[in-house]
């Protein structure tokens, strides 16, 4: 079962090295969404302190949402998908390989940049920690959350927005903890509370998300 | 047993059909006592004024909303795990009925909000939070059954997803509640509502319930149509 | 009966809740009757 689990792991990362692009592109999405923010609200420092963490998340949500349609489309066109359902391997151990490759993919890099992006909106040091780690647990939330709808819309016209709109209130829960998580150490409360919060979502997320992507994979692919 | 009879579409029609003759009336009835009963029983409120009586409409709704999504999702579980056409039907039947009692329950709460708390609109608290993704949950739930062109795939799939939601709308309302006590940004307490002379609580569960029946019978009268056009209603 | 409609002040709130309320419920139920008759049309 693990060595199903990391041929996928490896295939997908191979595939996904071979389309750098599609990676890159996921990254400056991430990067140019954070910069319209000051040109959109002004340069003022303390606001722009005051909402980098709202905007660092959203944009990481939003960036992690459109790179959700990659998932399953390639495996999808040229039928490796329903060979992944015939297969020996459960579905559930399959799927969660999928869903930790993209996010190792465009999840983790988020992660990596985020730090850069605190600096540019001037927010102190000590909260990059916290930030970073944020997305870290918050980020694999996303990608297995958005795979249940990325399966779910499988193939489907006007697939884009509609995923978008059946994602985003899912996500909901994971902004509130992720940013809060930073506001509240920005106000010296401490955001082991929230960090905790994300860690018990990710542990629910791993552990049922799969069966439920899953079962929408199969009910895509009837 | 009789009611693995009406699991059948083409017999449930006929029943459909008598059940929402007969809540619907119940609910005209309901609804002319409640709207009494707000009106012209219930005293006027010390603190809120005449302002307070949307509350009829209001919280009525917001329970409305919120039960009929559960309702949604249980369906939507049945047809999953029993693969039964007819409970797919019923979940599809009762979404937009759900997603109006959303609006209306949001809609109102603003314009009791105006007048009492002078505010529309609260960020960051929970029972309001809760109430929006909930209206974006129902149209996630209509939007993506009308993408899916064969309609048992639709149901399935938006069967799922309801299924996912209902797990989700706990977790929203206590990440914001918590999120909320801390943060102690957005004070406005929003749990100023009168208090509740015995008159004001029977008018609202009477409302309640005539909400509940309208219901009832508007998902009767939805998944007729439904049976209708898949094409099962006369088959023998 | 002017009182009644005036509502202490509050009219546009008041009427404003009650009366979209019972237009959309209005309105669901004729789309639906709507609904239902065409479907009995094609069948």
């Amino acid at each position: 079962m693990l060595a199903a689990a990391r041929t996928i792991v490896a295939r997908d990362l191979r595939v996904a090295m071979r389309r750098r692009s599609d990676v890159a592109i996921a990254l400056l999405f991430f990067v140019i969404v954070t910069s319209l923010f000051p040109l959109g609200v002004g340069a003022e420092p303390n606001q722009l302190r005051a909402i980098a963490p709202g905007v660092i998340w959203v944009a990481a949500l939003l960036s992690s949402m459109l790179s959700l349609g990659r998932l399953f489309a390639a495996d999808h066109a040229d039928g490796t998908l329903e060979q992944m359902l015939l297969g020996a391997a459960p579905l559930g151990v399959t799927v969660a390989a999928k869903a930790f490759a993209h996010w190792l993919v465009s999840g983790l890099p988020l992660v990596a940049i985020a730090p850069l992006l605190a600096l540019q909106y001037g927010l102190p040091a000590p909260l990059h920690g916290v930030l970073a780690l944020s997305l870290l647990l918050g980020t694999p939330v996303l990608s297995l959350i958005g795979a249940i709808g990325a399966a779910l819309t499988l193939g489907l016209r006007g697939g884009g927005v509609l995923l978008a709109l059946l994602v985003l209130p899912l996500y909901v829960p994971v902004l509130i903890m992720g940013a809060g998580s930073v506001e509240m150490a920005a106000a010296g409360l401490g955001a082991g509370g929230q960090l905790l919060l994300l860690g018990a979502m990710l542990v629910v997320a791993a552990a049922f998300a799969p069966w439920a992507i899953a079962a929408a994979l199969r009910i895509s692919s009837e | 047993m009789r009611w693995f009879w009406y699991a059948s579409p083409q017999t449930f029609f006929p029943l459909a059909g008598t059940i929402a003759r007969w809540c619907g009336v119940a609910a005209v009835l309901l609804m002319i006592v409640g709207l009494t009963i707000g009106f012209f029983v219930a005293p006027t409120d010390a603190q809120q004024g005449e302002a307070y009586r949307i509350i009829f409409i209001h919280v009525p709704a917001a329970w409305m909303s919120m039960f009929l999504y559960v309702v949604m999702a249980c369906w939507a579980a049945v047809g999953l795990a029993l693969n039964t056409r007819l409970s797919g039907m019923m979940a599809a039947a009762i979404a937009p009925t759900g997603a109006l009692f959303t609006f209306i329950a949001l809609w109102t709460g603003a314009l009791w909000g105006r007048p009492t708390w002078g505010t529309y609109w609260v960020w960051g608290d929970p029972r309001l939070m809760s109430e929006l993704i909930l209206l974006f949950l129902y149209f996630g739930f209509m939007a993506l059954h009308a993408a899916i062109e064969d309609p048992r795939r639709a149901d399935r799939a938006a069967g799922l997803l309801a299924v996912v939601g209902v797990v989700n709308i706990p977790i929203i309302y206590y990440s914001v509640q918590w999120w909320n006590t801390l943060h102690q940004g957005a004070s406005v307490s929003l749990t100023s509502a009168p208090k509740m002379a015995a008159t004001m609580l029977t008018g609202m569960l009477v409302m309640a319930v005539a909400f509940w029946m309208y219901s009832i019978a508007a998902a009767m009268l939805r998944v007729r149509c439904i049976i209708r056009e898949r094409g099962d209603a006369s088959r023998s | 009966m002017s009182e009644f409609f005036a509502m202490g002040g509050y009219a546009w709130y008041v009427w404003g809740s009650y009366g979209v309320t019972f237009f959309l419920i209005l309105m669901e139920l004729i789309l639906l009757i709507r609904r239902g008759k065409q479907g009995e049309k094609q069948a």
